[in-house]
């Protein structure tokens, strides 16, 4: 009965409809608190900005809820009518957030406030802008670049040409090449595909989007998905089939000095730059080349993910969560906080790899001043191809079924390497399962007024 | 008239201890109101419902219900379930057995396996989620390691929809400390005298077992099998953590997706209250229905020393 007590405890919605709220800046030593949920200062990236936008809010206490976002304890506040005063969410929980009313529209805040819209990434705005309006600032971006371990592709003959995506044929001969057994069971992966999570890109790199534009029809049984679908599966089973794969990927020590490139046990994988990170860290001598994902006729192409800012109906500072996340994302703050990295790394003897802040103006100052890696290098070109592939990404339109329109693809997916289902029928499901929630969705917002 | 004053001498020391005693049982009664009374007919009204916690619940009959016939996950998640209870119960009753059996013939250190066997008991549900991804997997895996050691191919326990399940009912074996030691208890409770007049009469141990100790342990040995059977609907820690939850940030098996932990998903990532608080609903039904049908079981099955009352 635990769903029925909280649901028991949760049961207050106001009804009310979503109204704008207050989001001048408040006047200098105006007191009050700031709230904060999801967000943690764990980092020089993370203090560095908290101590400024704190400072900017002189006379306001902030405090924060730290962890990832709780999503039942954020929802639960909100009923209750006390809610933290901003929040920390991944940008595709937006869609759902805000068509729940559980969050405020920011047209007044980027008004009143003269916060420069134009600065972010297209594609992160996008995700967190729901029928034409924004929702939440965004900030961060995570995109892919291919890692490959140089000495395994060698070996086999390969060129990261063979496994950047440009030729699918080839990449899947490559999986099978560089794929090692031995007393029969899998000990190198070839290359691994990284499905579910990144059925979007290979999908678009075949030229389909998973989401209309405009956020209301799916579009997963669209030829081109399956057809992708059917590629990146069929990586894995020239390589003895998904679970093999799995099981070998989740015995990998991931983030330590014995991960799967220092101990040669993976050819090749797209995977987000921040990993870039954790390999120089842990194995700066590890093998290792870099590219962009590369579409079939070569483009480069990065699926955009990230965080947000977002203020919740109800929010007892409005005002001053609006200044916090101005100053957390504007170009200035990013930079001292890409300095405090910058001057970290060098007193470790580590690489400043750069960083995608979902602010573009504040990404290039900071790729200008304090990336200093020669592009020549092993890191350099790491480096370079994460920006390259910053300035080519795409992402999924917020919808009011975020959640359950990402479960439906990822359960196809799933069904898939499960070896349930075969692509067509799994994503013909998934269609009308996404389909279905978005229909319901999009016909209470529009109902709403939305 | 000595009868009468007597009588009503006793119905008056009764009144007297009635507010007292509910004065001492409110507690629990309030408690029981408030966390277990409430809620339920509470969820009942939002069963009716289309809620999603921020916006007032709106009335919509029985649609949710309908929803549920409509459901492909519904009937999945129901055969998950019930194939996990069907296999799961019968296996942690015989181990459980097995081992209060043994505990009772090993004398003094007893003690030490009772806590041995008890302590993993004591282990998060979510630790065990975690771990059951390390000792199952099919590549490196202990659990095939050792299968390995007698020449046995094991399966891809944590990705193969086959072996999915059976997995999980293997990691909950593991936990059967509590049982044990309610069986122990009502094993140490069987009369001596009726094992010495077995031995007398050249019964062997298997005889005296079938014929002795368990009519004489039949009632726990229900009301194991109903609170397990409870519990086995409801599994979801363990399940959901390495199938669903931190355990795979992405993949996941739709063979691990118990009814709870869809009705979890419905409930807190989909925020379709009113749906989740319909298949609460019917979940009760269920295991009303099923503990309904062991009651009836238990009339043939179970011994009770005292007779009926």
């Amino acid at each position: 009965m635990t769903t029925a007590v909280v649901l028991s405890g949760c049961a207050t919605g106001s009804g009310d409809a979503t109204t704008s709220a207050a989001f001048s800046a408040p006047p200098s030593a105006a007191g009050g608190s700031l709230t904060v949920m999801g967000f943690g200062a764990d980092d020089e990236i993370g203090s560095t900005r908290l101590q400024l936008a704190t400072a900017a809010l002189n006379g306001t206490t902030v405090d924060l809820v730290k962890g990832d976002l709780d999503v039942q304890a954020f929802l639960s506040s909100v009923a209750a009518g006390d809610p933290p005063e901003i929040i920390y969410a991944n940008r595709d929980q937006i869609g759902t957030f805000a068509s729940r009313g559980a969050i405020l529209p920011l047209t007044d805040c980027i008004t009143q406030q003269a916060v420069d819209t134009g600065q972010y990434l297209p594609s992160a705005l996008a995700q967190v802008t729901l029928n034409g309006t924004v929702y939440a600032i965004p900030e961060f971006n995570s995109v892919q670049i291919v890692m490959a371990n140089r000495s395994l592709l060698d070996e086999a003959g390969l060129a990261m040409d063979d496994v950047n995506g440009s030729d699918w044929q080839a990449l899947t001969a490559a999986a099978s090449k560089l794929t090692k057994t031995s007393a029969g069971k899998l000990s190198v992966i070839g290359v691994d595909s990284k499905l579910p999570e990144f059925l979007p890109l290979w999908a678009k790199a075949n030229g389909a989007d998973l989401l209309s534009a405009d956020g209301r029809t799916a579009q997963l049984d669209d030829p081109k998905v399956v057809q992708a679908l059917n590629f990146a599966v069929g990586v894995y089973d020239t390589e003895g089939g998904f679970p093999a794969v799995k099981a070998f990927r989740d015995s990998a020590d991931f983030f330590g000095e014995g991960n799967q490139y220092a101990s040669g046990s993976l050819g090749a994988m797209p995977m987000e730059q921040w990993y870039v990170n954790v390999l120089n860290e842990v194995s700066p001598e590890a093998p290792m080349a870099f590219d962009t994902v590369r579409t079939p006729a070569g483009d480069t192409l990065a699926y955009a993910s990230g965080s947000s800012w977002a203020v919740p109906k109800g929010s007892s500072n409005p005002g001053a969560a609006c200044t916090f996340v101005k100053i957390m994302t504007r170009t200035d703050t990013w930079m001292q906080a890409a300095k405090a990295r910058a001057d970290d790394r060098a007193a470790n003897g580590l690489v400043f790899t750069g960083l995608l802040t979902g602010n573009t103006v504040a990404d290039e100052q900071i790729r200008d001043t304090y990336v200093t890696e020669p592009t020549s290098t092993v890191w350099g070109t790491a480096i370079s191809a994460m920006y390259e592939a910053n300035a080519h990404t795409f992402g999924l339109p917020a919808n009011p079924a975020d959640a359950e329109f990402k479960a439906a693809w990822q359960d196809a997916v799933n069904r898939v390497l499960n070896g349930q289902q075969e692509p067509a029928d799994a994503l013909a499901q998934a269609q009308r399962e996404a389909q279905a929630a978005l229909d319901t969705a999009w016909a209470t917002w529009d109902e709403q007024g939305g | 008239m000595t009868g009468t004053g007597i009588a009503s001498a006793g119905r008056s020391r009764r009144n007297r201890e009635f507010w007292p005693a509910m004065a001492f049982i409110a507690p629990w009664l309030i408690g029981f109101a408030v966390f277990t009374a409430w809620p339920l007919l509470y969820s009942g009204y939002l069963a009716l419902t289309d809620y999603d916690v921020i916006t007032a619940p709106t009335f919509v009959g029985l649609r949710n219900f309908e929803r549920i016939l409509e459901d492909p996950k519904i009937a999945r998640s129901l055969g998950n379930t019930l194939y996990y209870t069907v296999i799961q119960v019968p296996l942690h009753v015989l181990v459980a057995l097995g081992l209060a059996l043994l505990l009772e013939r090993a004398g003094r250190a007893s003690g030490f396996f009772r806590t041995a066997f008890f302590l993993p008991k004591m282990t998060p549900p979510v630790a065990v989620g975690i771990l059951l991804l390390l000792l199952f997997n099919g590549q490196n895996g202990m659990v095939n390691g050792v299968l390995g050691w007698f020449g046995l191919d094991g399966p891809s326990w944590t990705t193969d929809p086959a072996w999915v399940k059976p997995g999980l009912v293997l990691m909950s074996l593991w936990t059967v400390g509590s049982t044990v030691v309610i069986l122990l208890a009502a094993l140490r409770n069987v009369p001596v005298e009726l094992y010495d007049a077995a031995r007398v009469d050249g019964a062997s141990f298997l005889r005296r077992t079938t014929r002795i100790t368990l009519p004489m342990i039949s009632g726990t040995l229900f009301f194991v099998v109903v609170v397990d059977t409870i519990g086995a609907f409801q599994t979801f820690t363990e399940a959901y953590t390495a199938y669903f939850g931190s355990g795979n940030t992405t993949y996941s098996n739709d063979s691990a997706l118990f009814y709870s932990i869809y009705l979890f998903q419905q409930a807190f990532q989909y925020l379709h209250m009113g749906y989740a608080s319909a298949m609460a609903w019917l979940l009760f039904v269920v295991i009303l229905a099923i503990t309904v049908i062991q009651l009836i079981g238990s009339r043939r099955l179970v011994y009770y020393e005292g007779g009926r009352s």
